[in-house]
C-alpha cells in the first residue's frame, strides 16, 4: 500500500482548497514503479495554484513518462494549514498523482524559478521525511535535485540539494535517468558517493558536493572540482531545436482554479533583445523559434485535447516571432466560431503590437499590459531597453482608440544609475497616458506596477549593488508624491525587504545556506506571499549566521571579485558581459543580434550553435528596440557598440 | 422547433468530490468542448456557453444526483442521440464524475435552481450510536422548532430549520459512527445536513454526506426526480414523500 489518499483524506474538509491536493487533471498520469525504473517527483516548491501550470515541469513530466524506465509524478508544497495537519498526523509529502509518499522516489527534483521559494524547498525536503542537509542524507534516501532559473547560483542551496541541472532540461532528464538507471541496475556501486561522482560527470549536471569553495579573507577566492573527473566548469545544456520537443503534447487541465489557466504554447525559447536587467534573457539563449507549422500543430491539438478555450503564444517576447500575424490569424480562424481567445503574455511596447492584441482579443478587451521598465530614455538606454517614447504613447493611443480602457504598465527601481529625475520619469510617462486615453475613453486608468530591481547571475547588472530598502522605500514615496494628484494612476508597488531578501538569495554564496535554514527553521516558509514575509526573520538569520547584507547585496562587485557562480556557464563571456556592464554605464545601447551581425557574446559560438529564426528581418513597427522610427525612417537616437570592442580591456 | 436543451445527470464521487462547485462548472465547460459537444453561447461582447447548473454540492461531499442544462447549438443540436452523449461525457470526465443520463427537455421547462424543491441526504455522523442519534433525531422532530444559528453577511441569523427537514431516520450503526437518511427543504434556501446535526441535542458531527436525490414536488403529495435513473430508485426508499 503505497498511497497515502486514505490518511489524507479525513484532513482535507479542515482546510482551504481541498482540490489542489486531489490530483485527477486531464491529462494526469500514473505510471508504474519498480526496481528498473527511476522514479522522479518534479516537485514545485510552491502552491499548487502557482506550481501546476509551470511549462517547464510538465514537459519534463512527459518526456520522463514517455520513457519506459522512468515514471515521474508531481508534488507541490501544502499550504500551511494543511503542512500543519500533515505534521501533526506524521503524513509526509506525497505525490498527486497516485498520493505516494515522497521518500519513495529515486529523485525529488525541484523546479528554481524564484529565490523566495528556497525556504520552501527545505520545509518540502523535510516533508519528505528525507534529512534537510545532503551530507547527512544515507543510500536509501531520495537524490535531491533541482532545475530552473535559479539553478544559475545554485551555491546558497549548495548544502541542501544533491545536484542541479544548468539549462534546458528536455535531454539532460533522460541523460540522468540513464545514468541512475545503470546504477540502481547493477548493484548501486560505490552507493551514494557513487551515484554523485556518476552525476557530476553528465553534460550540465552540477554536483556542489564535489566542489569546494575557498576563502581568502572572508572573501570567495574559487570553488574547486574535488576530483580530476569532476569538470571545473559545468556548462548549461542548450535544445538546439525546439521542433524536436514539441511539449507538452497533454497539457494538464486542472479541476481547480490556477494561475495562467489556459493552454500554453511555446513558440521561441531565448531572447537577444538584451535588456540588462534580465537574467531570462541572458541564460536562455540563442533564440529558438518553433517552426510556424508546428506552433499550429500544437495549438489545434492542444485544444482538442484539453478543452481549454484560450490559448498562449508564449515566450519571452512573442511579438518577436517571425510570421506571428499569420501564425495569430490562422490560430483566430481555426478554432472557429470566434470562441476561442488568444493572448499574448509578453507584449511588446509598440502600435503593431497592439494591432495584433486586438486582432485576437475580441472579447473581454479589458486591460493591456506594457512593461517600459524605465522611466526616461537616458534610463531605458542604460537597461537597454531601447522603446522611445513615443513607441509608448502610440501603443497606448492604439490600444484606447480601439476600445481598451485600462492599461497597466510595469517599470524597475532602483537600476544602475537611476536619478530622481528617471525615477519620476515614470510617473510624468504614466500621467501622458491617461492624458492619451482622456480623447477616446471617459475615464482612463493606467496602473503603474513598480518594483525593486534584484540584480542577478549572468546578467551585465551582476557586479552592480542593489539599492538599499531605504532609498527604494525613498523612490516609491517620489512617486506617491507626485502621483498623489493625478487622476486616472494608481500606484502599485513590490514590498523593498523582500527584494533584499531576494537580492541575499540570488547573488549569495554557500555561507548562506545557514541564513536559508535559518529562516526556514524559524517559521519562514511561503516567503513570495507577502502576508508570509517578514523582513526581521531575514535580518535575524543573517545576524545570527554572521552575514552582513549591506556587503552581500548593496555593494558594488569588482571585475577583479570571484563570483559565486564563476565555476558555472550559461555560455556568455564574462568579459562581454563586462564590456555590457560598461556600455551600460556610459548609455550605450546594443542591438538584437538575430537580425544583426553576431557580437559573440557566447551564447551559440560556445555550443556550436545558432539562432534558429524563420525571418532575417524584425518584424514591422515602432522602434524594435534600436530607439529607430522605422514607421518614418527617422535617424537612429542611439549610439550603438562597435562590434570590435567586446574583449576589450574595459 | 425541436428541443435544444438537454439535462444531464451526473454524479461525484471519491477524490473529485473536493471540487467546488465554481470547480464543477469550469470542469463541465470543458468536458463538453472535449466531447466536441456543440454547446450555445451567450450572444454580447463577452460570450459564455450556456450551461445552468442546479443547488450547489458543498465541496466534500459526494453525490448521484448532481444536474445541469445545456443548450445546445441549434445546427449541430440535430441528430444528437441522449445515450451517445452520455457515454461521450463519461469519457471526457474527471474520475469520480460520471454522466448518468441525459434527456431532451421540453421548452418552458422551469430552470432545476427553480424548481427543485428538496434532496435526499445519506449523512454519515460521528458522536452516537443509532440509538441515541435515534432517540435525539425523534425528539428533534417531535419540537415544534429547530432552531440553527449561521453566519450571514457577517452578522449570526437563527433560522428554524424544522419545517425543511422533511423526513428523517437513523439506519444504523457504520464502523466510524452513525448513518442518516434525511429529506431536506431547499425552499426558501437549502438546509445542508450539518444544520441538521447541529440542531440535535447533543449535537452529532458531520463525517460524510452524500446526496442521494433531488426531488421536484408537483404537488403536496407527488414529487419526482428531475432525471430518474431506474437501478438508483431504491437508495431513497422507505421515505415518505
Amino acid at each position: 500500500m503505497t498511497s497515502l489518499w486514505h490518511l489524507l483524506e479525513p484532513l482535507l474538509p479542515q482546510v482551504s482548497k481541498p482540490a489542489r491536493y486531489i490530483g485527477g487533471e486531464h491529462g494526469m498520469q500514473t505510471p508504474e514503479h519498480g526496481p528498473g525504473i527511476v522514479s522522479w517527483l518534479l516537485t514545485y516548491p510552491d502552491t499548487y495554484e502557482i506550481g501546476l501550470p509551470n511549462q517547464g515541469l510538465q514537459i519534463l513530466y512527459e518526456i520522463l513518462n514517455e520513457r519506459p524506465d522512468a515514471a515521474a509524478e508531481r508534488a507541490y508544497a501544502p499550504w500551511v494549514d494543511l503542512e500543519a495537519q500533515m505534521r501533526a498526523e506524521g503524513l509526509p509529502l506525497f505525490s498527486l498523482d497516485t498520493h505516494r509518499p515522497a521518500a519513495l522516489f529515486d529523485v525529488i527534483a525541484f523546479n528554481l524559478s524564484a529565490e523566495l521559494t528556497y525556504t520552501n524547498v527545505l520545509n518540502c525536503i523535510d516533508l519528505a521525511g528525507v534529512p534537510v542537509h545532503s551530507e547527512s542524507r544515507h543510500d536509501a534516501d531520495p537524490l535531491i535535485g533541482a532545475g530552473g532559473h535559479c539553478t544559475y547560483n545554485p551555491e546558497p542551496l549548495a548544502d541542501f540539494v544533491d545536484f542541479v541541472v544548468l539549462g534546458d532540461g528536455e535531454e539532460a532528464v533522460g541523460d540522468i535517468t540513464d545514468v541512475l538507471h545503470d546504477w540502481k541496475t547493477s548493484g548501486r556501486p560505490g552507493g551514494r558517493r557513487g551515484i554523485l561522482r556518476a552525476l557530476a560527470r553528465v553534460p550540465g549536471v552540477y554536483v556542489p558536493s564535489q566542489y569546494r569553495p575557498v576563502y581568502d579573507r572572508g572573501n570567495l577566492a574559487a570553488v574547486e572540482p574535488l576530483h580530476p573527473d569532476v569538470p571545473a566548469v559545468v556548462e548549461k545544456r542548450t535544445v538546439a531545436d525546439l521542433a524536436a520537443w514539441p511539449y507538452p503534447k497533454s497539457q494538464l487541465v486542472p479541476l481547480t482554479e490556477v494561475v495562467h489557466d489556459r493552454l500554453n504554447v511555446e513558440v521561441f525559447r531565448g531572447c537577444t533583445r538584451g535588456c540588462r536587467f534580465c537574467q531570462a534573457g541572458m541564460i536562455t539563449r540563442p533564440v529558438r523559434e518553433r517552426p510556424a507549422e508546428q506552433v499550429r500543430t500544437m495549438v489545434s491539438e492542444g485544444l482538442r485535447r484539453t478543452g481549454y478555450d484560450e490559448v498562449a503564444l508564449t515566450s519571452l517576447s512573442t511579438a518577436d516571432f517571425s510570421g506571428i500575424e499569420q501564425v495569430v490569424a490562422s490560430t483566430v480562424d481555426e478554432s472557429g466560431c470566434g470562441q476561442v481567445s488568444v493572448s499574448l503574455p509578453s507584449l511588446r511596447v509598440d502600435a503593431f503590437t497592439v494591432g495584433i492584441a486586438a486582432q485576437i482579443q475580441r472579447a473581454r478587451r479589458t486591460g493591456l499590459t506594457f512593461a517600459p521598465e524605465a522611466g526616461t530614455w537616458r534610463m531605458r538606454q542604460v537597461i537597454n531597453k531601447l522603446i522611445t517614447a513615443d513607441d509608448l504613447y502610440s501603443a497606448v493611443e492604439s490600444a484606447y482608440s480601439q476600445g481598451w480602457r485600462r492599461m497597466k504598465l510595469y517599470f524597475l527601481t532602483g537600476l544602475p544609475t537611476e536619478t530622481d529625475d528617471d525615477t519620476l520619469g515614470i510617473a510624468e510617462l504614466a500621467r501622458n497616458c491617461v492624458a492619451l486615453g482622456r480623447s477616446h475613453v471617459r475615464s482612463p486608468s493606467v496602473t503603474v506596477s513598480v518594483g525593486g530591481f534584484v540584480p542577478k547571475p549572468f546578467t551585465p547588472f551582476q557586479w552592480f549593488g542593489q539599492n538599499t530598502t531605504a532609498e527604494l522605500r525613498r523612490k516609491i514615496g517620489l512617486l506617491r508624491g507626485d502621483l498623489r494628484r493625478s487622476r486616472g494612476v494608481q500606484l502599485k508597488w513590490h514590498d523593498p525587504a523582500a527584494s533584499m531578501a531576494e537580492g541575499l538569495a540570488s547573488r549569495g554564496d554557500r555561507r548562506l545556506g545557514p541564513v536559508i535554514e535559518h529562516v526556514w527553521r524559524h517559521g519562514g516558509t511561503f516567503q513570495e506571499w507577502s502576508e508570509h514575509f517578514d523582513e526581521r526573520r531575514w535580518r535575524t538569520a543573517a545576524d545570527a549566521c554572521d552575514i552582513d547584507i549591506d556587503a552581500s547585496v548593496y555593494r558594488h562587485r569588482t571585475i577583479e571579485e570571484v563570483l559565486p557562480w564563476d565555476h558555472l556557464s550559461a555560455g556568455l563571456h564574462k568579459d562581454f558581459l563586462w564590456q555590457d556592464w560598461r556600455d551600460a554605464l556610459d548609455e550605450v545601447g546594443l542591438e538584437d543580434c538575430r537580425w544583426t551581425p553576431c557580437y559573440d557574446c557566447g551564447a551559440c559560438t560556445g555550443y556550436g550553435i545558432e539562432h534558429v529564426v524563420a525571418s532575417a528581418v524584425p518584424p514591422a513597427g515602432g522602434s524594435q528596440g534600436t530607439g529607430m522610427d522605422t514607421s518614418r525612417g527617422g535617424a537612429v537616437p542611439v549610439r550603438l557598440t562597435e562590434r570590435g570592442l567586446v574583449g576589450a580591456a574595459p | 422547433m425541436s428541443a435544444t436543451r438537454v439535462r444531464i445527470r451526473f454524479s461525484k464521487h471519491g477524490k473529485v468530490r473536493f471540487t467546488s462547485h465554481r470547480d464543477v462548472a469550469r470542469i463541465w465547460e470543458r468536458a463538453l468542448r472535449r466531447a466536441r459537444v456543440g454547446v450555445a453561447y451567450s450572444a454580447g461582447f463577452s460570450p459564455r456557453p450556456k450551461i445552468a447548473f442546479g443547488l450547489a454540492l458543498s465541496t466534500g461531499f459526494s453525490s448521484d444526483a448532481e444536474y445541469l442544462d445545456v443548450d445546445l447549438d441549434p445546427d449541430r443540436a440535430a441528430g444528437i442521440d441522449t445515450e451517445t452523449l452520455v457515454a461521450a461525457l463519461t469519457a471526457s470526465l474527471p474520475a469520480g464524475m460520471t454522466a448518468m443520463a441525459a434527456a431532451w427537455l421540453a421548452p418552458g421547462e422551469p430552470s432545476l435552481q427553480h424548481a427543485v424543491t428538496s434532496c435526499t441526504w445519506r449523512i454519515d455522523a460521528a458522536g452516537a450510536d443509532a440509538l441515541e442519534a435515534s432517540d435525539s433525531l425523534e425528539r428533534a422532530l417531535a419540537r415544534g422548532e429547530l432552531l440553527v444559528q449561521r453566519e450571514r453577511k457577517g452578522r449570526l441569523d437563527t433560522d428554524d430549520i424544522r419545517p425543511a427537514v422533511l423526513a428523517a431516520e437513523v439506519q444504523g450503526n457504520i464502523t466510524d459512527g452513525v448513518r442518516l437518511i434525511a429529506e431536506l427543504g431547499t425552499k426558501p434556501r437549502a438546509v445542508r445536513p450539518p444544520e441538521l446535526l447541529a440542531s440535535l441535542d447533543p449535537p452529532l458531527g458531520l463525517l460524510r454526506a452524500h446526496r442521494l436525490h433531488q426531488w421536484i414536488a408537483t404537488d403536496g403529495l407527488q414529487r419526482r426526480e428531475p432525471l430518474a435513473v431506474a437501478e438508483l430508485s431504491v437508495a431513497g426508499a422507505g421515505l415518505a414523500p
